[in-house]
């Protein structure tokens, strides 16, 4: 058991806190983060990709992407900075929708982004409705500073796992650490367990 | 703001720019952590951590108003891989601040100093009015000491009668006169809270400077 602050009481969340992951607090705001700045492709140069280990790489425009069905789901994400936000809103078109009748050996993947931002996850945890690319938040498109206009979005993961500019998935063999794994973050990233750090 | 020294026994080290978490504990087991950049350089026998008290925070009105000389803190880290300055990144080196977005830039600039580095360093820090300036002194003196250094301060709000720096929100001819020019190629470190990160980064990069040098920390509102 933790040593006991002296002093200090803190605040009970309002929430169910069965809903709140550990070492995480509510919050109202939807923070951003980043490790460089917002960056501004223009639609008309936009693209998103599936490539590596797959039997044939993909390619959609924004036009092409914009087409596709999408799903309005609600869920709750976890920042590893601490901050959970609850029932957020998002509209976005399925991993499973792009991944469909695609023959890959791959067991993870890399996603990667404008600004060359790159996380890393098991092609698993991309499947069976548990990620999106994200177009939309609030009823509104996404804006640049949250990831507009497309981010990965996968909810059972800290957030940093949600590529922000998604451009694209790289499947791959082997788990290779994207960037902030690689500045020490975890390789998998649960809510749940806590797995913020390299060895947790 | 308070600035809180600390003895960690068995404290690993850590880099210029990196932060710690930490964790309190209720008497009942519940638990708030959150993060604070370490505002001394490596090397130092104790750490400071420079917390700013927001006022609907949690764990910010505790380390400021409750803790007491002897009270003892759980910490974690040093946190943190990429937003770190150490002398093999080079530069020349260019700090921006909001508000209590100074600590981690302050600890780079106590590293270089520490380190006898002669990358060159200007730092340009912004806060509404003169109480909010943190390390004001000693910032003043790194400009007018260091031939390395340069410091500008800009007070939005609320300037003194006397005040000869400058008195209006960070804009192009503001960063035009204060920052390297894009072809210097400088290393950015841009750090403060999200808005005044995201229009000053978004400034930096339509005035020509390499996004892939602006390094960001932004301090969410987290209390």
């Amino acid at each position: 058991m933790a040593p006991i602050t002296r002093g200090f009481r803190g605040r009970r969340p309002e929430a169910d806190a069965a809903r709140v992951p550990p070492g995480q607090y509510v919050t109202h705001d939807f923070p951003v983060l980043a490790a460089g700045p917002t960056p501004h492709t223009p639609l008309a140069d936009w693209s998103f990709e599936l490539r590596g280990e797959l039997d044939a790489p993909r390619s959609w425009s924004w036009q092409e992407f914009a087409a596709l069905p999408t799903e309005t789901i609600t869920v709750d994400i976890h920042c590893v900075t601490k901050w959970s936000k609850l029932d957020t809103v998002w509209e976005g078109v399925s991993l499973d929708v792009l991944l469909e009748g695609v023959g890959t050996p791959a067991r993870y993947v890399t996603a990667f982004s404008d600004g060359g931002y790159t996380t890393n996850l098991p092609l698993a945890d991309l499947r069976g409705g548990r990620a999106w690319i994200a177009l939309r938040y609030g009823g509104e498109p996404l804006e640049p500073e949250h990831g507009g206009p497309a981010r990965l979005l996968v909810p059972h993961l800290y957030f940093w796992k949600s590529a922000k500019w998604v451009r694209g998935i790289e499947l791959a063999l082997e788990d290779r650490p994207g960037f902030w794994e690689r500045y020490g973050y975890h390789d998998y990233g649960d809510p749940w367990r806590e797995q913020r750090y390299q060895g947790d | 703001m308070r600035s809180i020294v600390l003895s960690a026994p068995g404290w690993p080290g850590h880099r210029a720019g990196q932060h710690v978490d930490v964790r309190l504990t209720a008497e009942d087991g519940y638990q708030a952590q959150r993060s604070y950049s370490v505002a001394s350089p490596p090397g130092e026998p104790m750490l400071t951590l420079t917390v700013e008290r927001l006022d609907d925070g949690e764990v910010s009105p505790y380390l400021v108003d409750e803790l007491r000389v002897g009270d003892e803190l759980e910490l974690r880290g040093p946190i943190g891989g990429y937003f770190v300055w150490e002398a093999e990144l080079g530069g020349p080196l260019m700090l921006i601040a909001g508000g209590s977005g100074v600590v981690p830039l302050r600890a780079i600039l106590r590293h270089r100093a520490q380190i006898g580095s002669a990358v060159p360093a200007r730092l340009l820090y912004s806060a509404r009015s003169p109480a909010e300036l943190i390390y004001r002194e000693e910032l003043e003196r790194d400009g007018a000491l260091d031939a390395g250094v340069a410091v500008w301060f800009t007070l939005t709000r609320e300037q003194p009668a006397d005040w000869s720096g400058y008195g209006r929100r960070v804009d192009d001819e503001l960063l035009r006169e204060v920052a390297w020019p894009a072809d210097a190629r400088p290393l950015v470190y841009l750090c403060g809270p999200n808005g005044f990160v995201e229009a000053v980064a978004d400034r930096l990069v339509r005035l020509g400077h390499d996004a892939a040098r602006i390094r960001i920390e932004r301090f969410g509102a987290s209390g």
